[in-house]
């Protein structure tokens, strides 16, 4: 069997053990509404992490994934709000920032040869003082278009909603994967971050999939605070600290090697999950506080770490006995 | 001696230009902002503040600064640092003694850095990932410790070390003065800096000639949980409280900042402990200037990100081989004019 599917084995199955347990304590999570609300509540982090486990896969790391979100958040209740502009024209115009903000960060990771966590640590702090600049106040945002896409929802059988938001995470993931797995661009990606010395060698453009590849995760984030503010309502500046965390969290527990080259974004989706059933577990059981998610996250971190560790020892073992024998 | 020492001079001369530059701007913008004066024994000043404030960070930084060399980075100090603060509080209220207190929180970064340091050195794992376990899992433990609430105490033994001062200089900048010095000695005076820039230049090559580079790589993590655990206090004792929730927040990127700000390059090898003090103490003085000048504290945060960026074109512009191309071109035409 192949190892490097195994960390993804073992996050579904954590995933089901977890939701088993949870059903079993709480017979009230088994249904679609718990289900909806679970994609609906998370549906910024996953849109995010898509972006993110991109980033991840081709060996690099992006820290400026919270303060974009906040930033996009707070730009679209200020044009919406403050100046009257429709908000499928602020969506456009929040994108296209995004994503010339990520694609810069990409040309400078790339051609000033520097790291990628300093220059997304400086894109962080960019994007979160031009949310300050622009406000420190929450706004509202009250439109009838928000109010329409937020009234958007399917049905599921049980009550369950599958709203706007929910539905558009599941597009991105599944996006997403198509595009890891079985286009040029998604190649290129696990190329660069297997070795992007021999990369470049065998003639993968490095320059233009590292560009592209941070301009996508500024495009996502650009997305995800969309998201997020359609979730809120409100844009504000202090929204989304942290979130980057979050989402590496999600992308390493879904089993991606956060040193680039292995990984699977339908994996991401699952360490989504598993962050979502923590919580609603916390919200059922009503005594515990929320500051166990951070621990069992962090705990959750570092088995898989640990896991792959092992799995990448027993590999190199493997490969050593056979061509030594 | 003096000619090395005019050498450091001409290396440190960006950020010394930079930080006289800071100074200037705070003092066009604030007149009295060069002043100190002396009251109940302590002194007082706008100066004085910047050190005082800065204290936290320059002692994160120089923990930070070893790991760093070692061609690491450790982001759970900010983490680490709430932990700290968590204990040293809770313990207080419980009614242990001043020196207890302080050890146990030490200690607790100690255990901190020691769990890092076997992740990195033992476990082989890179060390953001590394790090990046306690960082988030950190937070929740110091809530843990403190129970979801802010613990707030009034032992004056405790808040001595945040707002004290011994002979007119204020405690948190007496500490932070000490631990440079020691760590300058310790590290200059032994062979140990040079261990530390061998292994952060090529690790395995140092592995090879005989360096137990394992041991030496848990020592810094240990070192720079301890520098954040004591970091943690200070801020408890200020604040007379212990916050799980803000205490240490992004303090592990300006300790970072500091570092890089001081000329120690994050892919390891050299290294200066004073120069990152000093990368702390521009910080310091752009986040009081800022305050001074009437701006907003959230222009801070963009302030800062120009810094990075121009620091990261300058490091770029000079390991391309910038400057000496600049220098060349200069030399030649002035070599045709002759």
């Amino acid at each position: 069997m192949n190892t490097r599917v195994l960390p993804l084995y073992a996050t579904l199955l954590i995933c089901i053990i977890a939701y088993a347990a949870c059903v079993f304590q709480f017979p009230a999570m088994f249904s679609t509404r718990v289900a909806g609300n679970l994609l609906t509540d998370n549906a910024f982090l996953g849109i995010a992490a898509v972006g993110m486990t991109f980033v991840i896969l081709s060996g690099g790391i992006d820290l400026s994934v919270g303060s974009v979100i906040a930033f996009t958040g707070v730009l679209l209740a200020v044009l919406i709000t403050r100046y009257g502009v429709h908000p499928l024209i602020a969506f456009a115009i929040a994108l296209l920032i995004t994503t010339v903000f990520g694609a810069g960060m990409g040309a400078i990771i790339h051609y000033l040869e520097v790291p990628a966590f300093i220059v997304t640590l400086a894109g962080m702090f960019l994007a979160r003082g031009l949310c300050f600049v622009m406000t420190t106040d929450s706004i509202p945002i009250d439109h009838e278009f928000y109010a329409m896409l937020q009234g958007l929802f399917y049905r599921l059988p049980g009550g369950g909603r599958l709203t706007f938001i929910g539905l558009l995470m599941m597009v991105v993931f599944i996006i997403g994967i198509v595009m890891a797995h079985f286009s040029k661009f998604g190649s290129y990606v696990y190329a660069v971050g297997g070795n992007r010395t021999s990369a470049e060698l065998m003639g993968v453009p490095v320059a233009r999939t590292t560009i592209g590849i941070y301009a996508m995760s500024g495009f996502l984030s650009g997305l995800a605070g969309i998201v997020f503010s359609l979730y809120t309502s409100a844009g504000y500046s202090l929204a989304a600290v942290g979130v980057e965390l979050d989402t590496i969290a999600a992308v390493v527990i879904g089993g991606t090697l956060l040193t680039g080259g292995v990984g699977y974004v339908a994996g991401t989706f699952i360490g989504v999950i598993i962050q979502g059933i923590i919580q609603t577990y916390i919200v059922f059981d009503g005594t515990l506080s929320s500051w166990w998610t951070k621990i069992v996250v962090g705990v959750l971190l570092f088995s898989f770490i640990a896991l792959q560790r092992i799995l990448v020892f027993l590999s190199l073992k493997r490969t050593t006995a056979t061509s030594g024998g | 001696m003096s000619r090395l020492n005019t050498a450091a001079l001409t290396k440190a001369m960006p950020q010394l230009l930079s930080l006289m530059l800071i100074l200037f701007l705070n003092y066009l913008a604030f007149p009295g902002f060069f002043e100190i004066r002396l009251q109940d024994g302590r002194l007082f000043g706008s100066l004085i503040d910047v050190l005082n404030r800065g204290a936290p960070v320059i002692i994160l930084a120089i923990g930070m600064t070893a790991v760093i060399a070692s061609r690491g980075v450790d982001l759970s100090v900010g983490a680490v640092m709430a932990i700290s603060g968590a204990l040293a509080a809770t313990m207080t209220v419980s009614g242990y003694p001043v020196p207890i207190v302080i050890l146990a929180a030490l200690g607790a970064g100690l255990l901190c850095g020691l769990w890092n340091g076997i992740l990195v050195a033992y476990f082989d794992l890179q060390p953001i990932v590394a790090t990046l376990i306690l960082m988030v899992a950190g937070r929740g433990i110091a809530q843990l410790i403190t129970e979801g609430s802010i613990v707030t105490f009034n032992e004056p033994g405790l808040i001595f070390f945040g707002t004290g001062s011994f002979a007119g200089i204020p405690m948190p900048i007496l500490i932070a003065a000490l631990l440079l010095t020691l760590a300058i000695a310790v590290v200059r005076r032994t062979a140990l800096g040079l261990l530390i820039e061998s292994i952060g230049i090529n690790r395995s090559a140092s592995s090879y000639a005989g360096l137990n580079s394992k041991l030496l790589l848990l020592v810094i993590y240990a070192f720079c949980g301890v520098c954040a655990a004591l970091a943690g206090i200070i801020i408890a004792a200020d604040i007379r409280g212990a916050d799980a929730n803000n205490a240490g927040l992004w303090l592990e990127l300006d300790a970072i900042l500091a570092v890089v700000v001081g000329g120690t390059s994050l892919f390891g090898g050299r290294f200066s402990i004073l120069m990152s003090a000093l990368g702390a103490v521009i910080i310091q003085a752009m986040n009081t200037g800022i305050l001074l000048s009437g701006f907003p504290p959230e222009y801070n945060l963009i302030l800062k990100a120009l810094v990075i960026i121009v620091i990261l074109l300058a490091q770029s512009f000079s390991s391309l081989g910038g400057w000496a191309f600049l220098k060349g071109e200069f030399r030649s035409k002035g070599a045709n004019r002759q």
